[in-house]
């Protein structure tokens, strides 16, 4: 009798509320094997912002965030498989940190419903929400990367880079390919020859493309390597002394681990950033209290304040924005992946955001539409001191040339659509 | 000279430091499979795992640290003290016979007549153990491993070569080191399985493993001893790689770059090693160098293993690989 008591009492109290399920974020996550230095702190920023929602906040609007973390290894077969176990769990978006992953979850993801945000990598054309409804990719694509990269070295050679050469020395994958048509392009506007040397993953052996660089003296080397192939390319510009300040790499290619075991040598080397590098916010003073001294976070918090740890964290940040947008637009806090997609579409990321967010400077502002899902292009250079062991920033955040790169974000998008029957459109 | 022709030498002669590290993975290959007939897929791992307890034995860091704060709730990450580098050494090389000692009670004695396939499998799974053990050990991160080798320029060969030809010729320190570790290794190789009790045992063991068995010799003492030495070379080849790197877990890929060498040497010959090292070195910088520009670049991965087939379609033994005869 007092246990059907208990029971019916348990379910009046559990109707008479509304239960939402969690929202889920899946962690595409690669802890091991040979790309494990990057993937661990970004999915461990990622993890531990939302974990820091639901122990400060509640969650978001009420509802608590739950990971599904799934190791893909950086392996893109593992990848899809990994999206294929947790699509069904209500996943809300997958952020796969692969540009191969994200080429083959694209087809997928559109065809059930479910948003992809290639935070700054992935198909630079998925920046034209039109063709690409299911696909975002801001703050900003590889091609802004490319574009301010140049314009950097165009101040670098006071202004003009007629007669200049460019090395680009690329990951010979869909990823490393991706500046190329850019800089081609970027090249034709401004009179730079573009050399393009490719290094096979994983890149522990370099000496060809650096012995070419050495004999041929490129004015600048762009650098699009991930993993290994970063710190043997900055090891190997050290070795021939190449001028630090004018080897530049993309935004994969300037964490902390990329540089240090290159030693002082490493000093002056360069790339692009579009996340704070450091831990003198409100944020992270949260995150220590309420995750990492709670015993809650996704690894010990050593990696709190580093280049990917932030980075991971400043995706959920957004994935977290626009579940609060999505939930904002359908008046309800229990939203489903394609509310969420409506949120992404709507995102709107200004300073007060940031601030309200213990946030202020940690990135550009950001305001994406059907048009635009790419958000504003824009990054600054940061250059490394080896002696402080850290980042700086060297630049303001800087446009990328967007009368160069919208043509061509309009001309593959246009490709991609007329090759897979696509009649573009808003939702 | 013509500029062309100066280039061309500085490639070859980087081609050629490039073989010795390439052959100082093969010579791993070479020493199991000669004594045991196991192709160990498991070498390049066993390269960055001892180069991840070196590093993690100098800088003194608690063997599965992570785990234990995981499991206790503790705050350990180090003992606290530095090991100085050669100390370091000797106590990573403990550690990899260990190891070895480790794989012949628990994998190898258990396998003991059994299809070379099986053995091989075998060290497939051995290979995955050990890097999640050196994952679990010592953390994924990657770890700055300074042993006081050199690297950069070599001044005086830039110097010189400026004098003599008006282009100074790059030669890197750290390659011209791990040429005279090698020379010095397969030296040592040599006079061990020449002149040493164990060297002799350990030949006779390759020859024919009944009849050194029936003269008494131990196998499983004469594996734990080859495991060891494999050990030791892969140690020496991850404390090369690694300095060049990082010591991280893409070190164990260093394996990739050995498989063409061992076709083209022969999987039983410690000379082919070093031989087939050079020739692949020199051929693949050198190709890249020539047809490079014209085929796009980023050659030198599949070239290798062209030129190892090719070696093959004439001589299937490798280059210095005893030829098998078999009477019907």
């Amino acid at each position: 009798m007092t246990k059907r008591l208990v029971t019916i009492l348990l379910g009046a109290a559990l109707s008479a509320s509304p239960a939402f399920a969690d929202l889920v974020f899946p962690d595409l996550s690669y802890r091991t094997g040979p790309y494990a230095a990057n993937g661990i702190p970004f999915s461990d920023g990622y993890q531990d912002y939302f974990t820091l929602l639901n122990e400060r906040d509640g969650g978001i609007g009420g509802v608590k965030a739950r990971i599904d973390e799934c190791e893909t290894g950086y392996n893109t077969e593992k990848g899809v498989e990994c999206y294929e176990a947790t699509k069904g769990n209500g996943a809300l978006v997958y952020q796969p940190l692969s540009t191969g992953i994200t080429y083959q979850l694209i087809p997928k993801a559109t065809a059930d419903g479910i948003p992809i945000h290639s935070m700054g990598y992935g198909r630079t054309s998925a920046a034209d929400g039109k063709t690409f409804p299911w696909v975002f990719n801001y703050p900003g694509t590889y091609w802004d990367s490319a574009s301010i990269m140049v314009k950097h070295a165009m101040d670098m050679s006071g202004g003009s880079l007629e007669g200049k050469t460019i090395a680009l020395l690329y990951h010979n994958s869909a990823y490393g390919k991706e500046p190329i048509r850019t800089l081609q392009e970027l090249g034709k506007k401004h009179g730079f020859n573009l050399t393009e040397l490719p290094i096979d993953a994983p890149g522990q052996e370099q000496k060809s493309q650096w012995l070419q660089i050495r004999r041929e003296k490129p004015d600048f080397v762009f650098f699009w390597g991930w993993g290994v192939m970063n710190q043997v390319a900055v090891q190997e510009a050290v070795n021939i002394r190449y001028p630090m300040e004018n080897f530049i790499g993309v935004w994969w290619s300037g964490a902390e681990i990329d540089v240090v075991s290159a030693g002082e040598g490493a000093n002056g080397y360069k790339s692009t950033n579009f996340t704070y590098v450091g831990t003198d916010l409100p944020v992270f003073d949260d995150m220590k209290k309420f995750v990492i001294d709670a015993g809650k976070g996704a690894g010990d918090g050593s990696n709190m304040g580093a280049v990917q740890y932030n980075r991971g964290l400043f995706a959920a940040m957004l994935a977290a924005e626009a579940a609060k947008k999505a939930q904002e637009l359908h008046g309800t806090a229990d939203i489903t992946a394609a509310m969420m997609r409506d949120g992404m579409e709507a995102l709107e990321i200004t300073a007060a955001t940031y601030e309200a967010n213990g946030m202020s400077g940690f990135a550009p502002d950001i305001s994406v539409t059907c048009e635009n899902h790419s958000g504003p292009g824009m990054a600054l250079i940061q250059q490394w001191d080896a002696a402080a062991g850290k980042w700086n920033a060297i630049t303001d955040y800087i446009e990328s040339d967007r009368s160069v790169i919208d043509p061509l974000i309009a001309e593959d998008a246009a490709a991609y659509a007329a090759e897979n029957g696509i009649t573009p459109g808003c939702l | 000279m013509p500029d062309q022709v100066l280039f061309a030498i500085e490639v070859t002669l980087n081609g050629l430091m490039a073989g010795v590290l390439y052959a100082l993975v093969a010579l791993g290959f070479v020493l199991i499979f000669k004594a045991s007939g196991v192709f160990n897929y498991a070498q390049g791992v066993m390269a960055l795992f001892a180069a991840l307890t070196l590093v993690g034995i100098m800088e003194g860091q608690v063997p599965f640290g992570h785990l234990i704060n995981v499991m206790f709730g503790t705050e350990i990450h180090g003992f606290g003290w530095e090991v100085p580098a050669l100390a370091a050494i000797f106590l990573t090389m403990v550690v990899m016979v260990f190891f070895a000692w480790a794989v012949n009670r628990v994998v190898l004695r258990h396998l003991v007549n059994q299809a070379p396939i099986i053995l091989f499998m075998a060290t497939i799974g051995l290979a995955y153990f050990l890097e999640g053990v050196g994952d679990l050990m010592w953390g994924s991160d990657i770890r700055t491993l300074d042993v006081g080798l050199p690297q950069g320029i070599n001044e005086w060969i830039d110097g010189v070569t400026y004098r003599a030809l008006g282009y100074g010729f790059f030669i890197d320190n750290l390659d011209l080191v791990a040429t005279v570790i090698a020379a010095l290794l397969v030296t040592g190789l040599v006079l061990f399985s020449q002149y040493t009790k164990q060297g002799r045992a350990l030949r006779a063991v390759a020859d024919d493993h009944q009849a050194a068995l029936s003269v008494g010799i131990s196998l499983n003492f004469i594996w734990v001893l080859v495991w060891s030495i494999a050990g030791f070379v892969a140690l020496v080849a991850g404390i090369m790689w690694g300095a060049k790197s990082g010591v991280q877990f893409s070190l164990s890929l260093i394996a990739l770059k050995a498989l063409p060498v061992l076709m083209l040497g022969g999987f039983t010959s410690i000379p082919g090693a070093i031989i087939g090292g050079l020739i692949i070195g020199v051929g693949e910088k050198l190709f890249e160098f020539l047809a490079g520009p014209a085929l796009g670049g980023a050659t030198e991965n599949w070239f290798a293993y062209v030129l190892a087939l090719l070696f093959l379609v004439f001589r299937p033994q490798g280059l210095f690989g005893e030829k098998i005869i078999e009477r019907v």
